[in-house]
Formats: structure tokens, sequence, C-alpha cells
């Protein structure tokens, strides 16, 4: 198996390099993925259409909603899966070979207290970080998994016993599944009001301000929709792989 | 120093195309399955380094708009005349550069120079305030978008991976590829 | 002179590449796949993709190493290769 993989790598990394010569020059502007209209319009227009600093915001969330939406049904059914194939309900008995110990001694007084100043902090940052992406770097994806960082870290210096009584098990799944009903609602809100699926600019009728505040807005709603999957599906796959699929102990 | 630089600048799909390799051989060839999901995690990540660089421009900055030029982009709305803006910039940076140097001479003889100063300062703000939005001067970011959904799927399928890595165990007690085949080979 | 900065990165994301598959310790191979993912995440910020290196440092370096970790102490932490 080692030779096979030593030959399917050394033919792949001759064929690589040979097309490397081919590949636009480092840091050219006209390189092919740069000189077309869409992505100077991206660029040039954004703040116009959108009244957005940050393009990379503006284009995950308005331009390129449909991609969004659909990568988060992505994240939600890896969940998903992973519920399907680790959790174990009720008393498992068919077990060949016996789970790993883990010691559990009582948690270190450090890093009890250290969690309990901290948490707070990074939960209150991942809030900063969904609501400031339009004008810094940021948004749902990576408000969203800092946001379980956050509970994987109570879980990580308590136990997972602990973290369960937070975001309990259904609730999580709740979450996740209340985030893409708030994304996918955005669409049928704007199909109800007879523009395309969402075609942000027709929420005027229910958002404050002109179409360039109303697709501002509802990025924002948006971005919390993702975050919310996001946050739900990042927990509940620690949670899982953590206990093996019976939420009963961590690591 | 030149040519060094230019190796620098093909070093970087050099480096993709390794660390793509490193990655799909440890997929064919590594008996073990974390071993396995590490590859595949480096495997993506070169190929979404691949993506930044071709989105990368040489002098351009993030693809995030400064105050200034958001506020031009909002009450201008007529930016057909990119041609004209940039000759604009340019007449612009040459008064302020005019002006500084004025101030250094002021300096030089010894004059109160504080009000040419503030002058000085209020012009360069209105140089930059009618600096108009260039495509050359951001880095792309349709790709930015495209790999930062990846970089969050590529975590929920490590985590399927993983996942279905922990039930293997549970059923063979082992994580290793060989011994899983040797008992599903032997019927155990 | 960015593009040294740029050199010593991508030499050292090769380093942690071959060390993180080389390495028989998975608990080990986990934390160097995390340094591998903040190389990554500073080179793409040098090249003015501050989203994405966000994301790679919140994901790859964080989230990531806790899944394999949580993985790999469920499981054995022995490699064969």
């Amino acid at each position: 198996m080692k030779i096979l993989g030593i030959i399917t790598v050394i033919i792949t990394g001759f064929l690589l390099l040979q097309a490397e010569r081919d590949f636009p020059d480092w840091g050219d502007a006209a390189s092919p993925a740069s000189d077309n209209r869409l992505s100077q319009h991206y660029i040039t227009e954004t703040i116009n259409e959108t009244r957005v600093s940050n393009m990379v915001t503006a284009v995950l969330a308005d331009y390129r909603g449909y991609d969004t939406m659909f990568e988060t049904v992505v994240i939600f059914t890896a969940g998903i899966a992973i519920i399907g194939i680790l959790r174990v309900y009720g008393p498992s008995t068919k077990l060949e070979h016996p789970e790993p110990t883990l010691d559990t001694e009582k948690p270190d007084l450090i890093i009890e207290t250290t969690c309990r100043l901290l948490i707070p902090i990074i939960q209150l940052f991942a809030l900063y970080v969904i609501a400031h992406g339009h004008y810094s770097p940021g948004g749902g994806f990576q408000g969203g998994v800092i946001f379980g960082a956050a509970f994987i870290l109570l879980a990580l210096a308590r136990d997972l016993q602990t973290a369960q009584k937070w975001v309990p098990e259904n609730r999580v799944l709740n979450l996740a599944a209340i985030g893409i009903f708030i994304y996918a609602g955005h669409g049928v809100l704007s199909l109800i009001f007879g523009e395309n699926f969402l075609d942000y600019s027709i929420l005027t009728k229910v958002l404050p301000g002109d179409a360039i505040d109303a697709r501002y807005h509802s990025m924002l709603g948006v971005e919390i929709g993702v975050a919310f999957t996001v946050t739900a599906i990042m927990f509940s796959i620690y949670s899982n792989l953590a206990s093996n699929g019976k939420m009963e102990e961590g690591i | 120093m030149e040519l060094l630089q230019s190796i620098a600048d093909s070093f970087n799909y050099w480096i993709y195309i390794i660390l793509m390799m490193i990655g799909l051989y440890a997929l064919v060839a590594k008996n073990n399955l974390v071993k396995k999901l590490i590859g595949m995690s480096i495997f993506q990540t070169a190929i979404i380094l691949f993506y930044v660089s071709i989105g990368y421009k040489d002098g351009a900055t993030i693809p995030i708009l400064y105050e200034h030029q958001a506020h031009h982009g909002h009450h201008d709305a007529g930016h057909g005349d990119a041609e004209d803006a940039h000759h604009d910039v340019e007449h612009a940076v040459e008064e302020a550069a005019k002006e500084i140097h004025a101030v250094a001479e002021d300096h030089a003889d010894g004059h109160d120079a504080h009000a040419d100063d503030h002058d000085t300062l209020v012009d360069s703000h209105d140089a930059h305030t009618s600096s108009a939005i260039h495509a050359e001067d951001f880095a792309n970011p349709l790709v930015h978008v495209l790999m930062l959904t990846a970089i969050v799927v590529g975590v929920a399928t490590l985590g399927v991976g993983l996942a279905i890595t922990q039930k293997l165990y549970g059923e063979f007690g082992s994580i290793e590829e060989s011994e899983i085949i040797e008992q599903i080979r032997t019927g155990k | 002179m960015i593009w040294i900065f740029d050199l010593i990165i991508l030499v050292f994301l090769v380093i942690t590449a071959i060390i993180s598959l080389q390495v028989k310790d998975l608990l080990s191979a986990a934390m160097i796949l995390g340094v591998y993912s903040f190389l990554m995440c500073l080179l793409w910020s040098g090249m003015g993709a501050v989203d994405v290196a966000f994301t790679e440092a919140a994901v790859g370096a964080g989230v990531s190493a806790v899944f394999l970790i949580s993985t790999v102490l469920r499981t054995s932490r022995r490699s064969s290769d």
C-alpha cells in the first residue's frame, strides 16, 4: 500500500507541477480569477448597493445567499449524521470492547475559576463578532464557532453534565433548526412579497429604511441564523464525540 | 535577492502542491484512521491555500473599505468617472506634497508653522476622501467567501469522519485499517 | 520584506504537516495539526484574506483540534505508523 501511495503521489505531483507553469503570476491583478466583471463588481459596487464595508460579508450573505444557505444546511446535515451514527439511547449492553477509562477527578479550582471568568467574555466577544461582521472580519460562521467553543470550554472545564444543563440536547437541535428557519424565512418572506428568493430589497415592507437599508438589516438577520446553526451543531458534535454518543460523561 | 524573491513567488504554488501530495499520501497509505483524517484536513487546507493565493493581488489591501471610502461611495453614486477620480487623487496628492514641502521650509526658517500644519492635515484628509474605489486595490473577495464556507463545512465533515472512527472502534476494538480488514476477512 | 516571512512560514507548514503525520502518538499529532492551522492562518492574513484567516483560527486551530483529541481519548492513543 505504501509503494502504491508513493507512486500515486509522484505521478499526481508531477502532473500538477507541470500545470504550475500555466498558473497566473503570483499577485497578478489581471489573473482570470480577479480580472472578470463579477469580482470587480463585488469590489466597487458593494458599498453603493448594500452600504456594507466588508465585501466578504456582503457577498456571503447577500450576493451568494443561496450558496451560504445550503452550506448551513450541509453543516446541519453533518450534525444530524453524527447523531445518527454515534448516539446511543438508554443503557447500552452490547459492547465487546471495554471503554477506555478516563480518570475523572474533581475539577481543579484554578481551571474552574478561570473558566467562570473567561466564558462570559468569550460569549460577549462572539456576539460582537456576529454583529460587527459588516465592518470588520467576522460574521455568522466565525461568531457561531466561537460561541460554540465557549460551551465546549464549559464542558471541558467542569463536565459534560454541567454544560448539558445549560444547553440540553433537544434544545441544541431546536436551535440548529431555528437557525436554518431564520435564514430560509428571509427568502420565503421575499417570495411572499413577490420578489425572487432571498432578494432582500423587497423587505422594506417589514424593515425600516429604504431598499439598501433592508439589504443591510436582513444581512444581519441571516448572519444570526447562521450563527445559531453553527453554535448548536459545534456543541452537538463535541458532546457526541466526547461521550461516545452516550451523553453521560465527557472527556 | 531578486532571484530569491522570484523563487519565493512560485514557491507558494509549489508548497500548495507539496502539501496536497502529503495529504494525498496520508489518505492512501496511512494505516491509522485518525491519521487518514489528519491527511484529509491537510489536503483541504492545501486547496484553500491555492484559492486564497489566486485571489491575492500585489499591493492590494484587505477587502474591507475604510470609513472615508465608504462615505465617498455612499454619497457619490455617480462612480462612472473612475479615470477623472484617479486624476483628482493624483492632483490632490501633488498639492499635499507641495504644502508639506512649504511647511518644511517654514520649519527651517524657524517660523511658527502650527497653522500651516493644520491646513496640511485638512488638505490631506480631503485628498483621502476624494479617492474612489479601484478593483485592483483590494484582494478578490469572491474566493474568500467560497473558502470561508469551505473551512466550516470541512470541520463538519471531519466530525462525521471521527464519529465513524469511534463507531468502528466500538465494533472492532481497533482504529488500524489492516486489523479491521483482517477481522472482517476471518469473519469474526 | 514580507516574502521572507512568507518563506519561513511555508517551510514550517511542510515541516509541521510531515511531523503530524509521522508522529506515533495521536495526541501529539492533533496538537501539531493545531500548530499547522495557526501557521496557515498567519499566511492567509498576510495575503489579505482576513475573514478566512479568522475562520481558520477559530475552526482549524480551536474546534477541530478539540474534536480530534476527544476522539483520540475515546479510542486508542497509539498509532502503528
